[in-house]
């Protein structure tokens, strides 16, 4: 066990630790985030295994990485094989011996597991050249799928822990600060506070305990970006924490992550316990004299931990129930004392930033909102995934170059920005820069970079609705505007999605929204009612058409839609008919099926089942 | 095996509680922690565990409860042996979650958020798992399943039904081995 007690020490390692490492050797690096997983790598692993027959590992010809997520989520499980950063997708188990005996036996390339380019079906061989990774400016997440997670070592190889080194000895607080403030970094939770700004007011604030804290708790509902940098290089958030510990007089650290992700919650267990043991982490950090411990704290699914004075009350032990600020926790946090609370993005940004410089970090961006944003593309979108681009990209570089546009020939209709507190933006702005301040001009926010894309089989009403319930049900219940409000909203937009709408709905949402706005005691319930405000600044005439019309324009809403069987197309099979759960299908063997519309329920099943596209909806 | 679920009262025993008290040592901001872990063992949180919590960490017992109720980890009702969550985030939302939510409801006899009457199956949804590329997803005991359809859902079921008995509950509680029974799916 190595305990490294200075600077020195560390760089010796690292010497080490690189001198061992051959550049030319063959090495295998396979996706093993949760998505991955999902899609099988665990069995794929094994199988890669089994097939070079004990030449994998450190005491074989090859190496086998398990990797975090590299960003490429629909395509896993996924496959680079080194030196030639040949990059296999959509890899099977049964893939492994053919990877093993021809790409790294005779370095034949495997054309049907590489990526086609969906516009024109080019084949691309490389890592870098894939479109997906070319546009992107990657720095947050530059070691995600490079290196193993659970190796300190891998890291150490990248320059890991070399800020940590530099803040502790060669660095005052003040001057931590400084380079954080001058970095231009803005709290990547959403908010957009600046990070150097905050950390200064923790600083001034006097006491004999001092904390600091990692919010972990990512409840945006498709937002997945913390979850992936946790999964994929855990140690970097470690670092940051420990460098911004020693920036404001921190005395302990805490994770606060969510149950939600065994995985992430794992890798940062073994990053907390491999920073311990080598001395980077409790007392005499490095030899400096300089102690910090940092402990994980579990959430236990409550979406409103995400706000901070709910998430220390969590650590506290109480339930999630946020309190008005001020006092701020740079003031009185956690148990009373000074405490500071950034995201997992900023705590990863910070070890970039005193390694590197300020002036390195704000080189990307735009005025006033330095340096790249990370966001998960998720719904009608072709490259499902998670990309880092430079702050100031426009909407449509990132959602038709990056993300590589809509699927099908469907049209893109709008894209949701910041989750539950966003807002959706229309085709009309998709040449609005990304920054903090133009997408609230616009009526989203940055949030924590979660991002929806809806085509016109998206019905605004219904996406309104789903955010508000989400809202609703995770509403902790201590204010009124919040409980009532949007359970209030809530029902509006339910009534107009099952058919009963009336049109004064319109006005009463317009009039009780920013009402909740002003009046909610936490972030959540002062942003709850964006969804349903931006939809209805750019999709009036959808809730128009339900609630004048009585039509739901994308054919979603169930109260106003009609399913009927498509009498030239359907076979006969019975398929639709066995699976509908409330028997409305009606029909002989091999004779045109009937839909009973006072029975149907309008779920969906018969159009999932037909195997001959015989459903059509009005 | 003639005992239905509701005559299977679960009882903690004293030395678990304590061990899992044992761990954390922090007091009442243990709270959370300790809860998690009698969930975790038992998937529930038996009342009178929530009472020895009380009297050792020790915490007035209307706090313990505020916590226990507050959060969506933690049950109070006995949950199944196999549980399905079903995630809904806005990524499994648009591409189908409530189609594979009323599969799992037909299959199982029972209603989201519901457990069946012999403690085998229990049908939840959770919020966001971050796996949005693969959604519509279910979590079962068995890892996450991405892109449901109903075909699967179907296959996941019979799946999860063929663990059933053999497989039954190495490292869990005791009094739960004796759910074990014969039953089939309500399917």
């Amino acid at each position: 066990m190595k305990q490294l007690a200075s600077p020195k020490e560390l760089e010796a390692w690292r010497q080490e630790i690189l001198a061992g490492v051959d550049p030319e050797r063959p090495c295998l690096r396979v996706c093993d985030g949760t998505g991955c997983r999902a899609l099988g790598s665990q069995e794929l692993l094994g199988k890669l295994h089994e097939a070079l027959n004990g030449d994998g590992g450190e005491n074989g010809k090859v190496d086998v990485v398990a990797t975090g997520c590299p960003g490429v989520w629909e395509q896993g499980p996924l496959v680079s094989v080194d030196p030639q950063q040949i990059a296999y997708m959509r890899v099977s188990p049964d893939d492994a011996e053919a990877i093993v005996n021809e790409t790294l036996g005779t370095g034949e390339v495997i054309d049907k597991l590489l990526y086609k380019d969906p516009s024109n079906g080019e084949q691309i061989v490389k890592e870098p050249d894939l479109p997906f990774s070319s546009l992107q400016t990657r720095r947050v997440t530059a070691l995600s799928g490079q290196i193993d997670p659970c190796r300190i070592e891998a890291y150490l190889a990248h320059g890991g822990y070399a800020a940590l080194a530099r803040a502790l000895y060669d660095m005052d607080p003040e001057g931590i600060i400084d380079e954080v403030t001058r970095s231009g970094l803005r709290g990547r939770g959403g908010a957009g506070f600046p990070t150097g700004v905050k950390w200064k007011f923790c600083r001034q604030s006097q006491s004999d305990e001092k904390y600091i804290i990692c919010n972990a708790d990512e409840g945006d509902p498709g937002a997945f970006m913390d979850r992936s940098l946790l999964e994929a290089n855990p140690h970097s958030i470690v670092e940051g924490m420990i460098i911004g510990a020693r920036a404001m007089g921190a005395t302990a650290g805490f994770i606060y992550a969510r149950s939600e992700y065994p995985l992430a919650v794992e890798h940062l267990n073994l990053a907390l316990a491999q920073a311990r043991e080598h001395g980077l982490l409790g007392e005499n950090i490095l030899g400096s004299g300089f102690n910090l411990d940092i402990d994980i704290r579990l959430g236990a699914g409550a979406f409103v931990c995400g706000e901070e004075t709910a998430l220390m009350a969590s650590i506290e032990g109480r339930p999630g129930e946020p309190r008005p600020r001020p006092p701020f926790p740079a003031q009185s946090g956690l148990w009373g004392k000074p405490t500071n609370i950034n995201n997992v993005k900023s705590w990863s940004s910070i070890p970039l930033i005193i390694a590197n410089g300020p002036e390195w970090f704000a080189e990307v961006g735009t005025e006033k909102s330095k340096g790249t944003a990370i966001f998960s593309m998720v719904g009608k979108i072709n490259n499902t995934g998670l990309v880092e681009v430079p702050m100031g990209i426009t909407l449509r570089e990132l959602i038709f170059d990056v993300g590589g546009g809509v699927p099908g020939d469907k049209e893109f209709k709008a894209v949701q920005i910041g989750g539950p507190s966003g807002g959706c933006i229309p085709a009309d702005h998709l040449d609005a820069e990304i920054d903090y301040d133009s997408l609230s001009k616009l009526g989203a926010i940055m949030g924590s970079g979660g991002l929806v894309v809806t085509d016109e089989d998206t019905c605004m009403v219904d996406l309104a609705r789903y955010f508000m319930n989400f809202v609703q049900e995770e509403s902790c219940g201590q204010c009124l505007p919040c409980r009532w409000g949007t359970r209030v909203l809530l029902d509006i937009l339910t009534r107009i999605c099952d058919g009963e709408g009336e049109p004064e709905d319109i006005g009463r949402l317009e009039e009780l929204a920013p009402m909740v706005k002003v009046s909610s005691l936490c972030g959540l319930g002062q942003t709850a009612p964006n969804p349903v405000l931006s939809t209805l600044r750019y999709f009036r005439d959808e809730y128009e058409a339900h609630v004048i019309e009585k039509r739901c324009p994308a054919g979603i809403c169930r109260g106003l839609i009609t399913y009927e069987i498509d009498e030239e197309v359907c076979t006969g099979c019975m398929v639709c008919a066995r699976n509908c759960p409330v028997d409305a299908i009606s029909g002989e063997k091999q004779e045109v099926h009937h839909i009973d519309t006072d029975v149907c329920t309008r779920c969906g099943m018969c159009m999932q089942v037909c195997k001959f596209d015989g459903i059509r909806v009005y | 095996m003639a005992t239905t679920g509701q005559e299977r009262i679960i009882q903690p025993r004293v030395s678990d509680i304590r061990k899992i008290l044992d761990k954390q040592s922090n007091g009442a901001s243990s709270l959370l922690a300790v809860l998690e872990d009698i969930q975790h063992q038992y998937r529930f949180l038996p009342r009178d565990a929530l009472i020895m919590v009380s009297e050792r960490i020790p915490v007035p017992l209307s706090r313990v409860y505020s916590v226990a109720t507050f959060y969506n980890a933690f049950s109070l009702k006995p949950r199944g042996r196999h549980c399905f969550q079903v995630c809904t985030g806005t990524a499994c939302h648009v591409r189908g979650a409530t189609l594979v939510i009323n599969r799992l409801e037909t299959l199982l006899g029972i209603e989201t958020g519901e457990t069946s009457d012999d403690l085998e199956y229990t049908l939840e949804t959770v919020n966001c798992l971050g796996a949005c590329a693969l959604g519509p997803i279910v979590v079962t005991e068995q890892g996450y399943d991405g892109m449901m359809t109903i075909s699967k859902v179907d296959k996941l079921m019979r799946r999860v039904h063929s663990l059933g008995s053999e497989n039954a509950d190495a490292g869990k509680p005791a009094q739960v081995d004796a759910a074990a029974t014969d039953t089939a799916p309500p399917a």
